[in-house]
């Protein structure tokens, strides 16, 4: 179980239809790889973000597989054009089962 | 040979802006055609006439370490999404709400919110405290675990003071550095500026050497900054992490080959005011983003 997992995402609050608008999103996790050992030479249990999805009023913009290699705090950000006012919904998945969501609210006119 | 020529045209043109970017570099230090807006809307001014006290050894106008930094790195600190630190701010702020030690008390506890119980204090670090002695930050912070809380101190330079000191640094950021140096304060300064201006180490440097008469010059892949303070604790690219200030002393006193002084140690703290004292008036900026 990774401690202090917190999602972060920072979305325009409004944009004009077709305009490209840039998503940022970070999540502090430790992504632990599965590859290091500890002092007794025991491997450290992989622990990562294995996915990450965005969707926009429902409709999946995002379906990213996370591998070991990437690195702590996974920062993602994409370009997107939306047609209409709506809710932006991210979901990061745990190899731990827990899933992480925020959802953020854009104004497209 | 047409595409020879062409070749040999655009090789000169790059040598000329080549040269020419050189040129503006040299002059550009401090950076003069940027302004530090953090999220598009808090405009922090990174320069401000110097303090009475310094004479006018560093010229009429004091700058912030910012405007010595290449464009990316100011970039970073615009925008807290950008800025590392906020990681650590976060944690801080976690910390803050979380009751600790035998007492079971959080900061909180005491403080409530640190919106606006810290506000200002990162400003007016370090000071004289009841005792007559001269505390930094991180000596209230502990003094707050071990007596109120009755939890174990935290290490001066530890990551959960850092996250600590740059939660409560950050309610301060705006806010123009003002450290109180007559009074009670006064033999600390006093020590505080001999200390600055007394050479360490084999290479014989004292700090004054570097950021009072090179500031703006190139050295060690870096230009050197006037030394400001008011950005602790900040994040340093070349660490990739949180570096506190008696961090930074400690650097740069062993880069003189000297033995350097411990972090949090009285000779740091004296040190730490007199360097606050040079910085007065500028915003303070916690948290940076530095080289």
């Amino acid at each position: 179980m990774a401690d202090n997992v917190k999602p972060r995402v920072r979305v325009p609050k409004s944009a004009s239809v077709d305009e490209v608008v840039v998503i940022k999103t970070l999540i502090s996790h430790p992504m632990e790889s599965g590859q290091r050992k500890d002092r007794d030479g025991n491997t450290i249990p992989r622990s990562i973000i294995n996915r990450f999805t965005a969707e926009f009023n429902g409709t999946s913009v995002l379906d990213a597989t996370l591998e070991p290699a990437i690195s702590t705090n996974p920062y993602i950000e994409f370009s997107v054009k939306l047609p209409e006012s709506g809710d932006f919904k991210f979901t990061w998945y745990d190899d731990d089962g827990s899933v992480y969501e925020d959802v953020q609210s854009i104004e497209v006119a | 040979m047409k595409p020879y020529r062409s070749l040999g045209a655009a090789t000169t043109v790059a040598a000329v802006a080549a040269m020419t970017l050189a040129a503006v570099t040299a002059s550009a230090d401090p950076v003069m055609d940027d302004e530090l807006v953090i999220n598009e809307e808090l405009e922090l001014m990174t320069d401000t006439p110097a303090p009475e006290h310094l004479g006018g050894v560093l010229g009429e106008t004091i700058y912030s370490g910012w405007r010595f930094r290449d464009t990316e790195t100011r970039a970073m600190q615009k925008d807290d999404f950008d800025n590392p630190m906020f990681l650590f701010v976060d944690a801080g702020l976690a910390a803050w709400d979380t009751p600790e030690g035998a007492a079971n008390q959080s900061c909180a506890d005491c403080h409530n919110s640190i919106e606006d119980s810290m506000k200002g204090v990162r400003a007016a670090m370090p000071r004289v405290n009841a005792d007559g002695e001269l505390w930094s930050l991180e000596n209230y912070v502990n003094d707050c675990r071990e007596t109120r809380m009755e939890a174990e101190p935290w290490g001066w330079n530890s990551q959960e003071m850092k996250n600590m000191t740059a939660a409560i640094g950050l309610q301060s950021r705006g806010m123009p550095v003002e450290v109180q140096i007559d009074g009670e304060a006064a033999p600390f300064w006093e020590k505080g500026k001999e200390m600055y201006y007394t050479r360490f180490g084999q290479l014989e440097m004292s700090c004054a050497n570097c950021h009072e008469d090179n500031f703006g010059n190139y050295i060690r892949s870096d230009h050197l900054s006037q030394g400001q303070v008011n950005g602790f604790p900040l994040y340093r690219l070349k660490d990739q992490g949180a570096v506190s200030m008696h961090q930074r002393f400690v650097g740069c006193v062993r880069d003189t080959r000297g033995e350097t002084f411990a972090p949090g140690s009285q000779e740091f703290r004296e040190l730490e005011l007199y360097v606050a004292s040079r910085g007065m008036g500028l915003p303070v900026e916690t948290p940076a983003v530095r080289h």
